[in-house]
């Protein structure tokens, strides 16, 4: 072979080279709020690449608070990523409203086997249509330290005295009862979510709320309320300046008994400090435990300014299998969203026995999040009035029923 | 005839500008006007719809919660300015005048009451957090390290003391500011001034209240004009340190978070759909204030300089 032949060849397998590269691979944005899990993501997206070598998924996520602007103001602008980690509910809406994400119900078979009021919050009430793959599914028990339950002989309280009873015994033995704070107004939605049900009654009152049957000002709710003010003085001491990061601490390093909070938490305290053992029971009523709240967290969904929609869909479908919902279960310690996933955790299957015990939808963020004032705003707003005694129980309610029935159909007089 | 002699003459005078031209209107005067136009529109979410005129401004203005929140973050740009303002002209005053005297080691002082300035919000918002925490902050272990454990409060989680607590924290980071432009103004009023006092026998307070005050007037008011534009800005110190919804129960809620939550739904609760229109209208509305304002605080300062 001359000369040139073979540098004509040399050229030829760099160029073919250069082509196969660049057909094979694509890179895929997922954008995400979730700062804390950026180990476990890389972890499923290398799971995800071993199958499909051709795809490369870039995982970036945004600070939680600020996420919803930097993500709606990117796809409005015809830009963001590929791949949308997706708030639930009134959070999801606006998106699909603007046309930014894409439909998934008649692209993703696997979304048939979801249970319905799960897909609800993926749900875009407007045109019935799924735009999201649920990924978590959360739930606000009492979270307790098995550890001081048993070095001060304390039992899961069954009643409200019980778990007054159960509070002061802590107190006294040298922890805060509870770990909760109430200086970021969010936590306070938290709280409610686990006391609130015990009081006012789970499904029925939900149900007669959303219908326009009951209101705000139903004495359940006002109960409900009341006995979450009763609850201050078991709260962190200085509650209203104990922020959230107090509070996770706090219950981590076992300077607190228990913890009202998410069933997310059970991952953060096992990266906090691997030997806490927890707990969980459900807020108890004066005659016994009440239901737990439950709601989904987000789901994943894919924009539409993407160029890479069937890779996009390729990375979503994958999302739905089972076997990224168990590897999402055992490595981030939540409740997968996918059907058919069983929890490792004693831990974790304890809250899912709660759950399958007696629940109801988490009350304002799955039923009340759709305008603005949303029922979350008025909810975390007015409670911290009522925590700093600014306000009463009555006016806190006729805000909240107020600020409410200026958008939602049910209170349209 | 006339324009092309005179586009020969300085034509090349519009090369120097057109840059500069260029980059203020594509991001300064084109965001800017586009906002104003948000305001007339109808939104849904991130969808323009049709355009309602000056609805959205009634809105702000007459529509609860709406009306509630403008009012009760106006009253708190307001108290921000009040206080800012008081502390800078009496305390910031002093320390400027103290500072002109120049004596030895004051070169570190006036270095020590700038550096607040110089820092971030963001960073003096998350310091002070950390120093106000109740259970384990500096502040708090000061007070009970001396017996006064009793005085120690959730400073910035108590409707009643929210507010107070940002406002002095921002005073104490932007007094910097104040002080090195008054004492600049002080040095730069000549020595003959005082000179001819003491012949006439003034004592400090009169070469104060006569030679200082009356000629440092027009930086007063300058400083007090820039002054009011930042406090009716402020957005960054409220946001980090206490967050967009001005907890607690709005009591530090500002004009400019007040905005921010309207326009792109309340972060602090994961999800609410935004509503530009009525946020650009809060906007808006802002403009005017701050423009009105320091429109007619220029004037004056112009009419004392006049005077002078």
């Amino acid at each position: 072979m001359s000369n040139r032949k073979v540098r004509l060849l040399g050229f030829i397998a760099a160029g073919l080279l250069l082509a196969s590269s660049a057909v094979a691979q694509t890179n895929l944005n997922f954008w995400s709020w979730r700062t804390e899990d950026v180990d476990a993501y890389s972890a499923f997206i290398e799971e995800f690449h071993a199958e499909n070598p051709d795809i490369i998924v870039t995982f970036t996520p945004y600070q939680n608070t600020e996420y919803n602007t930097i993500l709606s103001t990117a796809l409005q602008g015809g830009g963001g990523p590929d791949i949308v980690h997706l708030r639930a509910y009134g959070g999801l809406e606006p998106l699909a409203e603007a046309g930014l994400i894409v439909r998934l119900d008649d692209k993703v078979a696997a979304l048939e086997d979801f249970d319905p009021s799960i897909l609800l919050g993926a749900t875009n009430r407007e045109d019935g249509g799924i735009y999201g793959v649920p990924f978590a599914i959360q739930v606000i028990p009492v979270l307790y330290n098995v550890g001081i339950f048993e070095e001060l002989g304390l039992q899961e309280p069954q009643t409200w005295d019980e778990l007054i009873t159960v509070s002061e015994a802590l107190q006294a033995g040298g922890y805060y009862a509870f770990a909760n704070g109430s200086s970021e107004p969010w936590t306070l939605e938290t709280l409610f979510g686990g006391v609130a049900p015990a009081f006012y009654g789970g499904n029925d009152f939900f149900n007669e709320l959303v219908a326009g049957e009951t209101d705000f000002s139903d004495p359940r709710f006002v109960e409900a309320l009341e006995r979450m003010l009763a609850l201050r003085p078991y709260l962190a001491p200085n509650h209203q300046g104990v922020n959230y990061s107090d509070m996770q601490t706090s219950f981590a390093f076992e300077m607190a008994g228990m913890l009202v909070g998410g069933s997310y938490e059970l991952g953060a305290m096992a990266d906090l400090n691997p030997d806490l053992r927890i707990g969980s029971f459900p807020f108890p009523n004066d005659d016994g435990p009440g239901p737990v709240s439950v709601y989904v967290d987000g789901s994943y969904g894919i924009s539409s300014n993407s160029p890479h929609q069937d890779e996009a869909l390729r990375f979503i479908e994958f999302l739905a299998t089972r076997e990224f919902g168990q590897m999402f279960t055992d490595t981030l310690q939540q409740l997968s969203a996918v059907p058919g996933v069983s929890p490792t955790g004693q831990e974790l299957s304890d809250i899912v026995e709660l759950v399958d015990a007696d629940s109801t939808s988490f009350l304002f963020l799955t039923a009340f999040r759709f305008g603005q004032p949303s029922g979350s705003t008025l909810l975390q707003n007015e409670l911290q009035a009522a925590m700093g005694d600014t306000k009463t129980v009555d006016e806190v309610v006729a805000v909240i029923q107020q600020g409410i029935a200026t958008w939602h159909p049910a209170f349209n007089d | 005839m006339h324009a092309r002699k005179w586009l020969r003459r300085h034509g090349h005078l519009l090369i120097f500008l057109l840059p500069g031209l260029i980059l203020y209107s594509a991001f300064m005067a084109y965001p800017l006007l586009t906002s104003l136009s948000y305001s007339l529109y109808d939104w849904r979410g991130l969808l323009r719809q049709e355009f309602v005129g000056f609805e959205n401004f009634v809105t702000v203005l007459t529509r609860w919660p709406y009306n509630e929140r403008f009012w009760n973050a106006l009253g708190h740009n307001a108290i921000f300015f009040g206080i800012t303002f008081a502390i800078q002209s009496t305390l910031g005053l002093a320390l400027a005048v103290l500072l002109a005297r120049k004596w030895r080691g004051f070169a570190l002082l006036q270095a020590t009451y700038f550096m607040p300035f110089t820092l971030s919000a963001v960073v003096v918002g998350f310091l002070w957090l950390l120093m106000l925490n109740p259970n384990w902050g500096a502040v708090a272990q000061a007070l009970r390290s001396v017996g006064l454990g009793d005085m120690v409060q959730p400073w910035l989680g108590q409707p009643a003391t929210a507010l107070l607590t940002v406002v002095l924290v921002n005073a104490w980071s932007w007094l910097g500011f104040p002080v090195l432009v008054f004492l600049a103004g002080i040095q730069g009023i000549p020595r003959e001034y005082y000179e001819a006092g003491i012949v006439d026998g003034t004592n400090g307070w009169q070469a104060f209240r006569f030679i200082t005050l009356p000629l440092l007037l027009p930086t007063i008011m300058m400083v007090s004009i820039l002054t009011f534009i930042y406090n009716f800005n402020a957005f960054e110190l409220v946001f980090v340190m206490q967050g967009a919804s001005g907890p607690p129960a709005y009591s530090t809620d500002l004009l400019a978070t007040f905005f921010y939550r309207t326009a792109f739904g309340d972060p602090t609760t994961g999800g609410e759909p935004g509503q530009i229109g009525i946020a650009s209208a809060i906007a808006v509305f802002m403009l005017i204030i701050i423009g009105t304002v320091s429109y007619f605080g220029v004037r004056y300062n112009q009419r004392i300089q006049e005077g002078i």
